[in-house]
């Protein structure tokens, strides 16, 4: 690394690096909010989550379904694409093996769409094995709604955009196809660890 | 919520730090030549990145508060966060003829130009205002009479940023108004708006949902969220409403 800016410091370096923060990324205590518009406010009386696009037969939860579902509490580290990192979150969701288990499809990807009109890409792989989830309460209580509740998807080892807020269903593609902020230039993929934040990361 | 394909490679690029303005006790510019830079949206950020002389790096991203310009410069206005490890960096021991690395421009959907219409109702919490700025700026260099109208909300007179500028793009007389409100501290005589944006106040400012004004909100989180959703049941389009938020992490 050539490049030095002159006179910085940063913050004290005297504690190795937590090897549990990705490259780029700096740990936070709070839970900052990012979205692009209004924050939803979707009645759970007409909420529904939709397994949809390439499969042999769409599925349904409403919101009690979904609730009656086995759920799982856990703790993971998040990572988002504006460099901040929060460490040890605990959700509880329903799996998406759960949702999964039953469906027929030859489809490699999904396209997670939700209220509000957002869209977020994802290959299939990185949904299933214990990976990813419908969380609908954070610290133990229900998910506020400008953190996406009353449900986001939970994919913590990718960039925390890919987490889609307010999440409404999962439509599976064989083909990949950028979501909201992929077409803006934002990585298709989002692994942190390899610091893909932008197209061509 | 469609947007144009952007895929372009986003390369680390070495600006130089060409000059620096003081707008406020806290808040500073810089304005920076970038050599190559492939031209912005207004609106759009980019990401900076430091490196220690050990080798240690950080990153965090800022609006940019210039327009599209030629001569490949741009402007990111920075407010200093005491207990931050890169803004005091920027904002003070930063002087003119040093180099700094980013990358950008970054974004694409918080963004504005005069083909777009309007009206355009800018609403900005503190350094909230630096994104909408390029806005304004972009505006005024287009020759763009689009009604615009800025509501920024402020906690006193001196920490408004961008005040002599906004104050010469009013009197430009091209169809911008400019409201402020002081929530913490009024200089004496005030007249003007002296609360935290309220649902009341937004009724005021913003046109009617008829008028389908393009409406763009960027400040602390309680503002945004409060100022969108109150607009939402004013009966403003969400699609209309884009929101970008900062909070004490920016760092």
């Amino acid at each position: 690394m050539s490049f030095v800016s002159r006179g910085f410091k940063g913050r004290s370096r005297d504690k190795p690096r937590d090897a549990r923060v990705p490259p780029g990324q700096y740990v936070v205590h709070d839970f900052p909010v990012l979205s692009a518009g209004p924050t939803p406010q979707p009645s759970l009386d007409t909420w529904t989550f939709s397994i949809e696009g390439e499969v042999d037969e769409t599925k349904r939860w409403t919101w009690a379904e979904m609730r009656a579902l086995p759920s799982e509490t856990v703790t993971r580290d998040i990572h988002c694409v504006t460099k901040w990192s929060k460490l040890d979150t605990t959700w509880e969701g329903v799996s998406v093996d759960t949702l999964l288990a039953g469906v027929e499809t030859a489809a490699d990807y999904v396209m997670a769409f939700c209220d509000g009109g957002y869209t977020t890409n994802l290959p299939l792989e990185d949904l299933t094995g214990g990976k990813a989830w419908i969380a609908f309460a954070f610290d133990g209580e229900p998910l506020e709604s400008q953190h996406g509740g009353p449900a986001r998807l939970l994919v913590p080892h990718l960039y925390f955009w890919k987490s889609a807020k307010w999440v409404r269903g999962l439509r599976l593609m064989n083909e990949d196809s950028p979501g909201f902020w992929e077409t803006y230039g934002y990585h298709m993929y989002g692994d942190p660890w390899l610091e893909q934040r932008y197209s061509g990361d | 919520m469609v947007g144009t394909a952007l895929q372009r490679r986003l390369i680390w690029r070495t600006a130089e730090v060409v000059d620096l303005v003081d707008e406020t006790p806290r808040v500073r510019s810089l304005v920076l030549a970038v050599p190559g830079w492939p031209g912005h949206q207004a609106g759009q950020h980019v990401d900076v990145r430091l490196t220690a002389d050990d080798g240690y790096q950080t990153q965090r991203s800022y609006s940019i508060a210039s327009p599209q310009s030629t001569d490949e410069r741009l402007t990111l206005t920075i407010e200093r966060l005491d207990d931050g490890e890169v803004s005091p960096y920027l904002a003070r021991e930063l002087h003119a003829g040093d180099q700094l690395e980013l990358r950008g421009p970054i974004g694409g959907y918080f963004v504005w130009a005069p083909a777009l219409g309007g009206p355009l109702l800018l609403i900005a919490g503190g350094s909230g205002s630096c994104p909408l700025m390029a806005m304004l700026r972009l505006r005024q260099a287009a020759g763009s009479t689009v009604p615009a109208r800025l509501l920024y909300s402020s906690r006193s007179l001196d920490e408004v940023i961008y005040r002599s500028e906004l104050a010469r793009l009013v009197a430009a007389g091209s169809g911008l108004e400019v409201m402020l409100t002081l929530t913490r501290a009024q200089p004496p005589g005030w007249t003007g708006l002296h609360r935290r944006i309220d649902t009341e106040m937004l009724q005021s400012v913003a046109w009617s949902p008829a008028e389908r004004p393009w409406i763009f909100i960027c400040g602390p989180t309680p503002l945004v969220e409060t100022a969108a959703s109150a607009l939402v049941d004013l009966g403003h389009e969400p699609a209309r409403i884009k929101t970008e938020r900062f909070g004490p992490t920016g760092g």
